[in-house]
């Protein structure tokens, strides 16, 4: 019984979900070894080397793996996975888009996006954006597995002294071919692994207005998340959305400012540790969930927050 | 060319679920329903194609319940040309609607298929990807952008860091994100028009696929509650209690 996780990164900079992934397949038992598949990505595969908990790691360099195209990784994927109980990615984007062709290649069914791992073939995860939370057990002979890494503490990016070994690439997949990537750039921390979150919604207004919410993070050293209705109207980037169908985050302190709290909103952030609402109506369903509710103007509130965190 | 629009019948997106009492599920009994908001979206992306005249039919397909043909007649009212239901009173699992749709797609010789990015009631996010898998077809998942041209589509994907544009061959699976489009409202004529066009039904068990689930639910239960919070009386306070007792800041 030996655990496949499959490296996030970006072929210079192993992600740090990666190590979330780690801890969730260190539960499930056996030893772990790691696959990095991209394209002049020997760093990653050293830094994978130094994970605590690691006992081989896998090493798939070929031009083929430059851009995480599911096509040319499942069948990799696919190949490798004979050789373990489990195949286990975070349920990123990355780990979603790839994952599920893997398994459907299998004729296993993915246990998608655990909070918890119970036994080696036994996991709970969340359903109806978080409103339930099922315990299932699975019958397929490999486990293919997405992780909650919010649910899971990141591993030891540093302790570990594994042998990093080359496997042969897979034949690619034809029929996609990737063009271009527009990365948002910021400042800010990365959004699912900040310790403290400031959120803006609809209340905001505009994406003039939003750089309140980005000033009040910068003095907290925040990340900047938003929910839905501030992305479809415009205002930040669809990456910053927060939410059953965007980011699931769960930092100290999670900032929701002129967000009504729909159930799909609170899905991505109600297992933060500290939740403050700041919302003129004091009927908004975000103060259920918040430990401190301050029933205010953002305009008005924003900017003295920003200035008493100053001082 | 003919598209294919899976349209999954679920809880309604603004409606609470409850777990039930014993435990063994969410209680759906006399509760609203509606089609996955992404599926919406996937319908609306269908019809703008056949408008365009990319598309010539768009089929809709439905696995579920006898019920579920109120959803294929909901994207029947959108502007979908016809339907199929596939019934099933149990819960397939992605892995098995994905080999329904496989065999229905290679029936029909459709070219592309459009599905929701995720189910809102399982949250599984797997079905097109399987799907693609099993077709040997190339995806686009998370779609904020599609464009056909030259039996190609360019499609813009949503992903952590931003978006991202790939080229897929045709024939090609594609799941649609939240901002690719904003879906209709169907209109009462349509409403009315929808009710005469075909929707083929089969049983799902007639199709001689292995549909069994590789998972068994052991139970379902609602997460703990989060304890009451305060109010605070203004910003001041705000800042007092979260550097001196909640001590995140
Ligand atoms: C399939 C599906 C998936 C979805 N996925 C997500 C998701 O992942 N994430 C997500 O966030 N949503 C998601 N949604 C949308 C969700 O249902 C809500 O529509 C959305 O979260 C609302 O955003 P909001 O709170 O910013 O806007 P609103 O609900 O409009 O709330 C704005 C709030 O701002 C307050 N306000 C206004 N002016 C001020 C002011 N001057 N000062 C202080 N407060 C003010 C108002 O009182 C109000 O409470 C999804 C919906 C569907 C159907
Ligand atoms: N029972 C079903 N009938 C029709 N389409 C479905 C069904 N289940 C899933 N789908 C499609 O697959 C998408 C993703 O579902 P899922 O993988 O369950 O999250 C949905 O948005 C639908 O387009």
């Amino acid at each position: 019984m030996t655990v496949l996780v499959v490296a996030e990164h970006d072929n210079s900079e192993l992600f740090e979900v990666t190590l979330h992934s780690v801890s969730a397949a260190v539960k499930m038992g056996g030893p772990v070894e790691i696959l990095v598949a991209g394209s002049g990505c020997g760093a990653v595969a050293e830094a994978c080397a130094k994970v605590a908990g690691i006992e081989r790691v896998l090493l798939a360099d070929d031009p083929a793996y430059e851009h995480p195209l599911p096509e040319n990784l499942a069948p990799l994927l696919v190949g490798l996975a004979g050789g373990y109980s489990h195949v286990v990615a975070a349920a990123t984007t990355y780990g979603k888009n790839v994952m599920p062709r893997v398994s459907a290649l299998l004729d296993v069914s993915q246990i998608s996006d655990i909070s918890e791992v119970f036994a080696e073939d036994t996991f709970e995860r969340p359903i109806y954006a978080g409103n339930a939370l099922a315990k299932v057990q699975s019958s397929d002979a490999i486990k293919v597995v997405t992780v909650r890494t919010t649910k899971f503490d990141a591993a030891d990016a540093e302790g570990g002294s594994a042998a990093v070994e080359s496997v042969e690439a897979a034949e690619t997949g034809a029929g996609s071919r990737f063009l271009e990537q527009n990365l948002s750039q910021s400042d800010r921390p990365e959004l699912t692994s900040a310790r403290v979150v400031v959120s803006g919604g609809r209340g905001v207004g505009s994406a003039e207005n939003f750089q309140m919410i980005e000033d009040l993070a910068a003095t907290l050293n925040a990340a900047v998340g938003a929910s839905r209705a501030a992305v479809d109207a415009g205002y930040v980037p669809n990456d910053y959305q927060v939410g059953q169908t965007g980011k699931v985050v769960a930092p100290d302190l999670y900032l929701a400012i002129g967000i009504s709290g729909a159930i799909q909103h609170l899905a991505g952030m109600k297992d933060s540790k500290v939740i403050a609402a700041v919302n003129t109506d004091e009927e908004a369903p975000i103060f259920q969930v918040a430990d401190y509710g301050l029933v205010d103007d953002l305009f008005e509130a924003v900017p003295k927050l920003t200035e008493a965190l100053k001082k | 060319m003919k598209i294919l629009v899976g349209v999954k019948r679920v809880l309604d997106p603004y409606v609470r679920a409850y777990v039930k009492p014993d435990g063994s599920g969410v209680d759906l009994s006399n509760a609203k329903m509606s089609m996955n908001p992404f599926d919406e979206i996937a319908v609306e992306q269908a019809v703008r194609l056949k408008e365009t005249g990319v598309a010539e039919e768009i089929i809709a397909v439905s696995i579920g319940p006898a019920k579920s043909e109120e959803t294929i007649r909901t994207a029947l009212a959108m502007g979908a040309d016809r339907g199929i239901l596939v019934e099933s009173d149990a819960e397939l699992e992605p892995l098995a609607v994905a080999k329904v749709l496989k065999q229905v797609v290679e029936d029909e010789s459709v070219q592309l298929v459009l599905l929701g990015k995720q189910a809102i009631d399982d949250d599984c996010n797997q079905t097109g990807q399987g799907l693609a898998a099993l077709l040997g077809w190339p995806q686009g998942t998370f779609a904020s952008g599609v464009e056909l041209a030259d039996g190609k589509a360019k499609v813009v994907r949503e992903i952590d860091g931003g978006l991202e544009t790939v080229e897929l061959d045709l024939p090609a699976v594609v799941t649609v994100d939240l901002r690719l489009n904003e879906p209709r409202h169907a209109s009462l004529p349509n409403i009315m028009k929808a009710k005469k066009k075909p929707v083929d039904k089969k049983a799902a068990a007639d199709l001689g696929l292995d549909l069994a689930p590789r998972m068994k639910v052991l139970g379902v239960s609602e997460p703990p509650a989060r304890a009451e919070g305060v109010r605070v009386s203004s910003v001041e306070e705000l800042v007092d209690k979260l550097k001196n007792e909640a001590k995140v800041i």
